[in-house]
């Protein structure tokens, strides 16, 4: 699973947000470059997950621009989709529709080649030690395995971009560790990750974000608390 | 196209595991005709009279209550964000899932109408007018009914408002499918009726899916 030889980095420049009528975040630049990881920290309300959505091209930023390469990734949203993978929130898995089915039709949408999919979704089944409930309908999953069943679909359609917001939340330690294994491969094959977290996650050589230094007027937001 | 498909076949099964929507769209669309013989008594003249303005007003409702579910089940469990950063426009998805809605909601409205225009005495020439106006009328309804589902996501009372929303623009289809009919029925050509209508589809079959993907990236922001 490598991608270009030199594929290019994804950068921010300048970015600023308004939620709400209030400014989240201003003046943030940020670089990723093939094989790095970028933890994204801060506060509760300190515009983590809007960044992300920014990255994915969810939301667009008041003012500045993310690119790849040299190319504003808004230029061409299908070509941004086609090489990112976004993990929200929420979990996106229907009730009625079993944990294979739920992953190959994401699978199917990055990946329109059915023989390349149906492995690919195999594989990652296996990798998330979600294979023996392969054919359980979602409603029957608890939290942690429709989290899992959610990260699966980074390895069920290769991408090289993975934004992951709180990707950790409801997960085990032992499927912590496995997440961890998975990125870690991820970058060695030359993918760029970028999350947000309020837990421990070992990313070895990754760096960070702190979003609270970005809040336009944060010291006396600050003071009022 | 496999794409395309794709989400049509998700939507599809989704449809037939739940199974609530088109059972409860095609329940509605006869129980509704059903109580105009005990509202306006069993007179055949005057039923005959109103056939085709109860059916197409009743098949305009049931249409209207399926819709608030369309993109709702999406918006709510996180899948829309990730049907929107899919490597497809989202005109195409939403085209997708439009037929889905048509197949599971428009088609079985279709199959109903016939079997209650005898129930309401509709003079035997008007039977294959309705079906034509059916087929061409209901991905009308489908399609300006997406709009309208796209833009009351997230709002509290979405189906009230969608009503207020989508029965105004409904009003054109409304009038061509029924003076088809009727002009069918009274030995007339009903072909400038048909054409219009037709119209109204190439306009929406575009219009409608731009409209619906720019409500639902606003949705999302």
């Amino acid at each position: 699973m490598a991608f270009d030889p030199l594929p290019p980095s994804f950068v921010g420049r300048a970015l600023g947000c308004i939620r709400g009528g209030r400014a989240v975040f201003a003046g943030l630049d940020f670089a990723v470059a093939p094989g790095d990881a970028l933890v994204l920290l801060g506060p509760n309300g300190s515009g983590k997950s809007s960044l992300l959505r920014v990255m994915a091209g969810l939301l667009r930023p008041t003012v500045g621009a993310v690119l790849w390469g040299e190319t504003p990734a808004a230029e061409d949203a299908e070509a941004h989709a086609a090489r990112t993978h976004y993990v929200g929130h929420h979990d996106a898995v229907k009730p009625v529709l079993s944990v294979a089915e739920n992953l190959r039709f994401w699978a199917r949408l990055h990946e329109p080649h059915l023989p390349t999919a149906t492995r690919a979704v195999d594989g990652a089944l296996d990798a998330f030690g979600l294979a023996h409930l392969r054919d359980v309908p979602g409603k029957m999953l608890s939290a942690g395995q429709k989290r899992r069943t959610n990260l699966a679909r980074l390895l069920a359609a290769p991408s090289p971009l993975w934004l992951l917001d709180e990707p950790t939340t409801a997960l085990d330690k032992a499927s912590i560790k496995v997440l961890e294994r998975v990125m870690a491969d991820h970058r060695a094959a030359g993918g760029m990750v970028v999350l947000s977290t309020h837990q421990d996650v070992d990313l070895p050589g990754c760096r960070e974000l702190h979003l609270d230094r970005f809040t336009p007027g944060g010291d006396e937001w600050e003071d009022e608390e | 196209m496999s794409r395309f498909l794709e989400v049509i076949r998700r939507d599809l099964r989704l449809a037939l595991r739940q199974g609530s929507d088109s059972i409860m769209v095609v329940t509605f669309f006869v129980l509704t005709v059903v109580l105009f013989p005990f509202g306006i008594g069993p007179e055949s003249g005057v039923l005959e009279r109103v056939a085709a303005g109860v059916l197409w007003v009743t098949a305009l409702l049931a249409s209207l209550l399926s819709l608030d579910r369309l993109f709702q089940a999406d918006y709510e469990d996180g899948s829309l964000e990730l049907l929107v950063l899919t490597p497809t426009p989202l005109e195409v998805v939403v085209v997708a899932k439009i037929c889905a809605h048509w197949l599971t909601t428009g088609l079985p409205l279709l199959v109903a109408a016939p079997v209650l225009a005898v129930l309401l005495h509709m003079n035997a020439d008007g039977f294959v007018t309705l079906l034509l106006t059916m087929l061409v009328g209901t991905p009308i309804l489908s399609l300006i009914g997406g709009i309208g589902a796209a833009l009351v996501l997230g709002a509290r009372r979405g189906g009230v408002l969608l009503s207020l929303l989508i029965l105004p623009l409904y009003v054109p289809v409304l009038i061509f499918g029924v003076g088809a009919i009727d002009a069918a029925v009274g030995a007339r050509d009903a072909t400038p009726h048909l054409l219009i209508l037709s119209g109204l589809l190439a306009a929406a079959l575009p219009l409608g899916p731009w409209a619906t993907a720019a409500a639902l990236r606003q949705a999302l922001e």
